[in-house]
């Protein structure tokens, strides 16, 4: 009669198991950890790494829980807060600036179920607490900076190649030359379009003026805003791994804004101010009078100077005059020197910058420069290279005793002192630690009471048929959990809500089901197929309405942003999940308590009243 | 148990009349109290600041307000949140100084007057930012609406479709009505909630409109009244048992969710209260005005079709 086939049971089997299994990390509490990564590429994470970390904590006589090592660094667990600050000083200390030695907090869940992706629900922000930031890139900037840099490039390439020009200014994000006659505006205009495929040229005249307009084509716009915003992209990133967060998540939204999200981070104020800050670049002389430096290292600089050091560890002293600075560079890339095929930074100044750099070369050639990054004050050397000639029309380059890996870094750390545009945070969410446990609670709690108070109404008001619906509830909502585990999907507030309300919603096929039933009984169907006709007259109405509702959780999900988005997930995901629950597992638990039996007089489903019998009864 | 025990048809139809004219009225007023008072727009909407603060005693707003008031910060406004030790402050946007600064001067102000106060949370959207997320929500809500009518309009016809989403954006503008009413706050996850019921109410409306279809087929005699009407009571206490379940669910979230979902709640059970009174009874008596026939809906279909009963019934 209400027999249910093997391969559904089996189906239903397996999927009980994987529900299980990725919910269980879940249960486990997380243990405080320190994690160690970093973000230079030259450095690997190893064994070796981990045998200097544990020795280090040994050394300390600082007890740990365990480690653990995989690609996004080693992890090691304390008992508590207090073992681990302590530890993360000492191995701060013990590493170096190379490593990024982060707090963290690390599920105590068994290894097998890691190693096999079994992970606890992601927690977004509003739940573990932290920082979110939405920044916004300020394009115009980035352009008008692109158009100083073509007006110095065209201004030189004019001379280079004696074209006479009247005047040259940037208009907006163009640049507009002036000239005497057609024939120098022709001859520009073959000259400039032939070396700088970027922009697009017009002509304008007006009286016995003839204009040449230059402007960047479109895509060459869009490929220096994309720039701007990776660039952008990358300093933040510089700057965040100071900050020392384990999980910092730092990405593009959009053509224009950079989302970062520091979770877990304490002091906000801190990381507002190092992610905000401006980082300045400076080229000062060095003095390199070697008794001056003996007398600096012994402590005595001399008046006017400062005693810096090196990338590579070496001293130098600097004087403390500032000759040009960051803002005259307009870009700095990694390349190689035409001559010798060495590795090089080329830099391009823009025009004051560039009569500022041509007058210093002339005048000091045979002399070391400093290029200083100065970052809150604490300044560093990035290069100090020899001036060998002198430099006119703002392009320089620097070459010399470096890799093509150091170059990369010289050129990023230039540029980090001139941001590729001005940045301005549009969004900020930020939750203390203390609220985030707060909401994980509340939030449970609403899910947990509001399951109490269901089941109990259910059971009372269906009978047995109320348990089998309590119990595919339950397993909806093991699986939805298993889900959410399995795809690391953000769980945040208004998603434990979506939990709560799903089992609200999935409540209903339930319920239609078992009415459908009763309805079928009241016309006086037998036992059998009243469960039969049921389930196959319900099944169509649930997909329906499921399938509405799917669709407010999709509209939810592509429009929405945040901690509307984690509801629209979990949304999405309960509403698939109730339907397999409601149909397959429910009707399992049916056919497994009554489709054994042959002859089934009543099915336990709570009254069901029947108007021909009241009538008969006198009622 | 059984609570409905009912043993006639009840004519529902035979009052659609007054019940539109409710249904009229109370949109009406909701629309009267949008235009009127208009919806007190959260800082996700906005623009603006909010400060969650938390002392290790209870707050004192009225120093709280004291403090920021020589802070010249424009409009601002101090509430207490939650427990009674915290406080939640409101700042409007000001040109020229950053959410950073802003937030970071206030704490040093608060913690200047009284040391045990502790940030617990800081939101900040940006006027552009804010005008987004409305156009945002709006376009969700459109694309909502479409989404379900052309489904709708697939699985039955174009008269129940529009009966159904006139009906239930009738609910939606109900519940922004109470927003606007009692100036709750309209954040983003009232707006999820508010999406949210309108894709739980369409349920209703599908349930109701599935047992017409099957009622057109079965009761080949009865008036488009009658068949309506018996598809409204036959379903009535499914529509009732469903709904206060997850009435339940959402009155666990008002009183256990905490503050933050407080107003996404409420707009959950306002929702699902009115989504019962409008799929019952205003989306049915649309379709009936719009001129329903048994022509209509009667095709041959293998589900629900006759053809299946017979085989079921021994």
């Amino acid at each position: 009669m209400n027999r249910y086939s093997a391969w559904k049971y089996v189906l239903i089997g397996v999927a009980l198991f994987v529900g299980i299994v990725y919910t269980l990390p879940n249960f486990f509490p997380e243990v405080p950890a320190v994690q160690v990564s970093t973000s230079k590429a030259n450095i690997k994470i190893d064994n070796s790494t981990l045998q200097t970390v544990e020795a280090a904590l040994k050394a300390a006589n600082i007890a740990y829980r365990g480690e653990t090592i995989d690609p996004t660094g080693i992890k090691i667990r304390f008992a508590d807060g207090d073992t681990r600050l302590k530890a993360k000083d000492v191995l701060q200390q013990k590493l170096g600036d190379d490593y990024i030695v982060a707090l963290n907090q690390v599920s105590s869940s068994p290894r097998w179920l890691a190693s096999i992706g079994a992970l606890p629900m992601y927690l977004g922000l509003d739940l573990r607490g932290g920082v979110y930031f939405l920044e916004q890139v300020d394009m115009k900037a980035a352009l008008d900076k692109a158009a100083d840099r073509y007006l110095t490039d065209i201004r030189s390439l004019l001379r280079e190649k004696k074209v006479q020009y009247a005047g040259i200014a940037r208009e907006g994000q163009n640049v507009v030359i002036r000239f005497r006659t057609a024939a120098e505006r022709d001859k520009a205009n073959a000259e400039i379009s032939g070396a700088f495929p970027d922009l697009a040229l017009n002509g304008a005249d007006a009286g016995d003026q003839f204009k040449l307009i230059a402007g960047l084509k479109p895509e060459a716009q869009k490929r220096i805003q994309d720039g701007a915003v990776l660039q952008n992209i990358t300093i933040l990133r510089n700057r965040v791994n100071e900050l020392g967060v384990a999980e910092p998540i730092i990405q593009q939204q959009g053509a224009d804004r950079v989302v970062v999200q520091l979770p877990g981070v304490q002091d906000t104020a801190r990381a507002k101010d190092i992610l905000g800050r401006q980082a300045t670049l400076e080229i000062r002389m060095v003095n390199d009078d070697p008794g001056a430096l003996e007398a600096a290292i012994g402590g005595q600089p001399a008046l006017g100077n400062d005693l810096f050091t090196e990338r590579n560890g070496g001293r130098l002293l600097v004087k403390r005059q500032v000759v040009l600075t960051g803002d005259r560079i307009n870009d700095a890339q990694p390349g190689f020197d035409g001559r010798t095929n060495e590795p090089a930074v080329h830099i391009n100044l823009d025009a004051t910058g560039a009569r500022i750099f041509k007058e210093l070369t002339r005048e000091n050639v045979g002399k070391r420069m400093a290029i200083v990054l100065v970052e809150k004050g604490k300044a560093e050397v990035i290069t100090a290279p020899v001036i060998r000639e002198e430099i006119g029309g703002g392009r320089v380059q620097i070459s010399g005793k470096m890799n093509t890996r150091e170059a990369n870094d010289i050129a990023l750390l230039m540029r980090a002192g001139a941001l590729a545009a001005p940045m301005e945070i549009v969004e900020e969410r930020t939750v203390g630690p203390s609220l985030g446990a707060e909401n994980i609670q509340k939030g449970f709690d609403s899910v947990l009471y509001g399951f109490i108070v269901l089941s109990v109404f259910i059971c009372v008001y269906y009978g047995l048929m109320g348990i089998i619906s309590t119990i595919s509830l339950v397993v909806n909502l093991l699986l939805l959990i298993a889900i959410l585990s399995m795809l690391q999907a953000t769980l945040t507030l208004p998603g434990i809500a979506a939990v709560a309300l799903t089992l609200g919603m999935a409540i209903d096929a339930n319920v239609l089901i078992n009415e459908r039933i009763r309805e079928e009984l009241r016309w006086g169907d037998t036992p059998h197929a009243a469960i039969k006709a049921g389930y196959e007259r319900a099944w169509g109405t649930i997909l329906d309405s499921n399938v509405t509702t799917l669709i407010a959780g999709l509209a939810l999900l592509i429009f929405g942003s945040g901690p509307v988005r984690g509801f629209a997930v979990v949304h999405c995901l309960g509403i698939l999940t109730s339907m397999f629950s409601a149909v397959f597992v429910s009707r399992g638990l049916v056919a497994l308590v009554y489709g054994g039996r042959k002859k089934l007089d009543r099915i336990s489903i709570g009254q069901v009243w029947k108007p021909a019998a009241a009538k008969a009864a006198g009622q | 148990m059984e609570f409905f025990r009912i043993r006639t048809v009840i004519p529902f139809m035979k009052h659609a009349l007054v019940f539109n004219v409710i249904s009229l009225v109370t949109f009406l007023l909701a629309v009267l109290f949008l235009v009127t008072r208009g919806l007190s727009l959260g800082v996700d909407f906005r623009g603006g600041t909010v400060i969650e603060i938390a002392y290790s005693h209870p707050a004192d707003l009225a120093r709280v307000r004291n403090v920021i008031d020589k802070m010249n910060l424009g409009e601002f406004a101090v509430q207490s949140f939650g427990s009674s030790n915290s406080a939640l402050i409101r700042l409007p946007l000001k040109e020229g100084l950053s959410s950073a600064q802003l937030s970071e001067r206030v704490m040093t102000e608060l913690k200047a007057d009284d040391a045990t106060v502790s940030q617990q949370r800081v939101e900040f959207v940006g006027p552009q930012v804010g005008k987004e997320l409305y156009e945002n929500g709006a376009l969700a809500l459109l694309l909502v609406s479409i989404g379900i009518v052309a489904y709708l309009a697939l699985r039955f016809e174009w008269r129940f479709a529009v009966s159904a989403i006139a009906a239930n954006l009738h609910d939606v503008v109900i519940i922004l009505g109470f927003f606007a009413v009692f100036q709750w706050e309209f954040s983003l996850p009232v707006l999820a909630a508010i999406l949210a019921v309108l894709g739980y109410s369409v349920n209703e409306s599908v349930v109701i409109a599935d047992r017409i279809r099957e009622n057109f087929r079965k009761m080949r005699k009865a008036t488009v009244p009658d068949v309506i009407n018996g598809a409204i009571t036959s379903t009535l206490s499914r529509t009732i048992i469903t709904h206060g379940c997850t009435l339940m669910m959402v009155l666990s979230i008002l009183f256990f969710g905490g503050e933050t979902l407080h107003y996404f709640a409420l707009a959950l059970a306002i929702g699902i209260c009115f989504g019962i009174y409008s799929s019952a009874l205003v989306m049915a008596s649309l379709v009936m005005w719009l001129g329903v026939s048994r022509e209509d809906l009667v095709r041959p279909d293998k589900r629900t079709g006759a053809a299946a009963r017979e085989k079921i019934l021994p």
